[in-house]
């Protein structure tokens, strides 16, 4: 799919808690508020997942919540970036014996979709946004015209 | 429930700003709620059952991820809890300790609900003032312990890492830039006329509903009840330090239990918690900041300990509990229970919203400080006909930002 210039310059980010513990929910408004401010980036968190190019996803995936998390990286239009972030997200971290639980959410994306981990528990607000840079670096590639 | 002029409108469980997924369900009469009813357990992840399969202190990292925003409330009641059933006391330096990084955590939180609550009227330019401010009570947190959340400090019988002499400059720093700051913040909130006018009178929670619903912290304090576990039954370094019950009549206004309110407590509670920071710095004893730091000893001394233990805190948005039990030859807690204060104040929802328009939702739902809380999608079902309609977040920010608009137009 060929994207046009502006697309990659001015991301629009959905946010979807699948049952993480606020910590990482905090620190990305914590990056979208002055101090790190991504939206000078062009980076926008989003109402809506039809709006969106990038999902992020905290939490390790509760077993209320698959059914939701599905629905939403169903509702997203090609082409998207999942960004999985903290460690609960990646692996289930300190979650992962728990009865509860039916994540981490890359076992239950369809194939094929771009994930970029973010880690850390829970992340900093300087590793999302380079997390966010490693989404342009894809986004561009399929542009097609990257040097 | 049934009745034919209502409406049903259940709003959750995504929301796309970043509270965590939680369901509530409004039964509307027009544009009035005339019902509210709270469908938790979206976020349940088994915490208690995994915390029954690890010995005490891994389940301290455990307890820190109950909430993010409130980690050291769950470590230190965690600890508190198993302390009280091993039999091992926390070192007089640890208690102060503890202390002062329960108050950063205090101050930390009620700035960021602060800067949550001026965006739900609309107000978007103080959310970023506030959330810029707070970053610096975060620097001061990672100063100290190294993390900006999730802070590992705590410990059985102490604290894991030392406050030094050489901490207090910045401590000061910190707390003479938020004395300084405090001015503006009571000018934003207690003084601007469009946040008096969509905060006054909105959420009412009467002293009676206060205390006949178990509500706890700023939430019932706001009423007029004096509860404060901090006084009422001292932990940690508390029982030396100078306080008292932060409700709206010690400062002139009245306990009328609204929105107002609970954001005036809030506000008046960061002072308090700057001038107990200092008294514990002042106040600071010499000595071990743990009881017992060869950690494998430990470990056996609560592998041989039996008995059950209570662990009750301030936390910043009310009284939190953990009951922690300890069988003799067992490495894994034996029981484990978390009861957070937003369980209680859960149930004061359905008082404060009965009467109130759809675009007080999101004021009213952030006033108690929910830890879990969702307002991204709201689906009305007209009983009648069967048809759906659905409010996006957005739309709800909408309706509530031009119910500021109209009532600013509204003014002489």
């Amino acid at each position: 799919m060929k994207l046009t210039k502006t697309f990659d310059k001015a991301l629009w980010v959905f946010h979807v808690n699948s049952g993480s513990c606020n910590g990482c929910d905090i620190e990305i408004v914590a990056a979208l508020t002055p101090r790190y401010d991504v939206e000078r980036f062009g980076i926008k968190l989003v109402g809506s997942p039809r709006h969106a190019d990038v999902l992020l996803f905290t939490g390790p995936v509760t077993r209320k919540m698959k059914e939701r998390v599905l629905r939403v990286i169903d509702q997203t239009p090609e082409p998207k970036v999942v960004m999985v972030v903290g460690n609960c997200g990646s692996t289930t971290g300190v979650f992962y014996d728990s009865y509860a639980i039916d994540g981490p959410i890359d076992t239950l994306l369809p194939p094929g979709t771009h994930i970029v981990y973010v880690t850390g528990c829970p992340v900093r607000p300087e590793n999302l946004i380079n997390g966010v840079k490693e989404a342009w670096l894809y986004l561009e590639k399929l542009r097609g015209d990257d040097k | 429930m049934s009745d034919k002029n209502t409406y049903q409108v259940p709003i959750g469980p995504i929301h796309p700003a970043f509270k965590e997924p939680f369901m509530v369900n409004f039964v509307l009469d027009g544009e009035t709620i005339v019902d509210a009813e709270a469908h938790p357990g979206m976020n349940h992840r088994g915490v208690e059952f995994m915390g029954m399969h690890r010995n005490p202190l891994k389940v301290i990292p455990l307890a820190e991820r109950i909430c993010g925003i409130c980690s050291i409330v769950h470590q230190h009641m965690f600890t508190t809890a198993t302390e009280h059933a091993a039999g091992i006391e926390p070192t007089e330096r640890a208690r102060y300790i503890r202390t002062i990084l329960a108050e950063l955590e205090r101050i930390h939180s009620h700035v960021l609900w602060a800067g949550v609550a001026a965006h739900e009227i609309g107000f978007d330019t103080h959310l970023h003032f506030t959330w810029k401010v707070r970053e610096r009570v975060m620097d001061l947190l990672e100063y100290i312990t190294g993390n900006r959340v999730n802070y590992a400090m705590w410990t059985i019988g102490g604290v894991n890492r030392d406050i030094t002499k050489k901490m207090y400059p910045k401590i000061e720093d910190t707390l003479l830039y938020y004395e300084s700051l405090y001015g503006k913040l009571e000018d934003i909130f207690l003084g601007d006329t469009s946040i008096r006018l969509r905060t006054r009178n909105v959420g009412i929670l009467t002293e009676e509903d206060a205390l006949r619903l178990c509500g706890v912290g700023p939430t019932v304090r706001a009423s007029g009840v004096r509860k404060d576990v901090r006084i009422d039954q001292p932990y940690a370094a508390y029982g030396d330090l100078d306080l008292d019950y932060v409700i709206p009549s010690s400062f002139g206004y009245e306990n009328t239990g609204d929105v107002f309110s609970k954001t005036l407590v809030r506000l008046k509670e960061i002072p308090q918690s700057i001038d107990l920071i200092r008294q514990c710095v002042d106040g600071m004893p010499d000595g071990d900041i743990d009881s017992e730091p060869r950690k494998a000893v430990l470990i056996n001394k609560l592998k041989k300990a039996d008995g059950e233990g209570i662990g009750r805190i301030e936390a910043p948005r009310g009284e939190a509990f953990h009951y922690v039990r300890l069988e003799g030859g067992m490495e894994e807690v034996a029981n484990w229970k978390v009861r957070a204060s937003t369980y209680n104040n859960l149930t004061t929802y359905r008082p404060m919203f009965m009467g109130e328009q759809i675009a007080d939702i999101p004021i009213i739902a952030a006033c108690i400080d929910p830890c879990i809380g969702c307002m991204d999608r709201a689906e009305v079902v007209d009983v009648r006909s069967g048809e759906r309609k659905h409010f996006s977040h957005e739309e709800l920010h909408r309706l509530s930002v031009e119910k500021t608009k109209m009532l600013l137009g509204g003014l002489p």
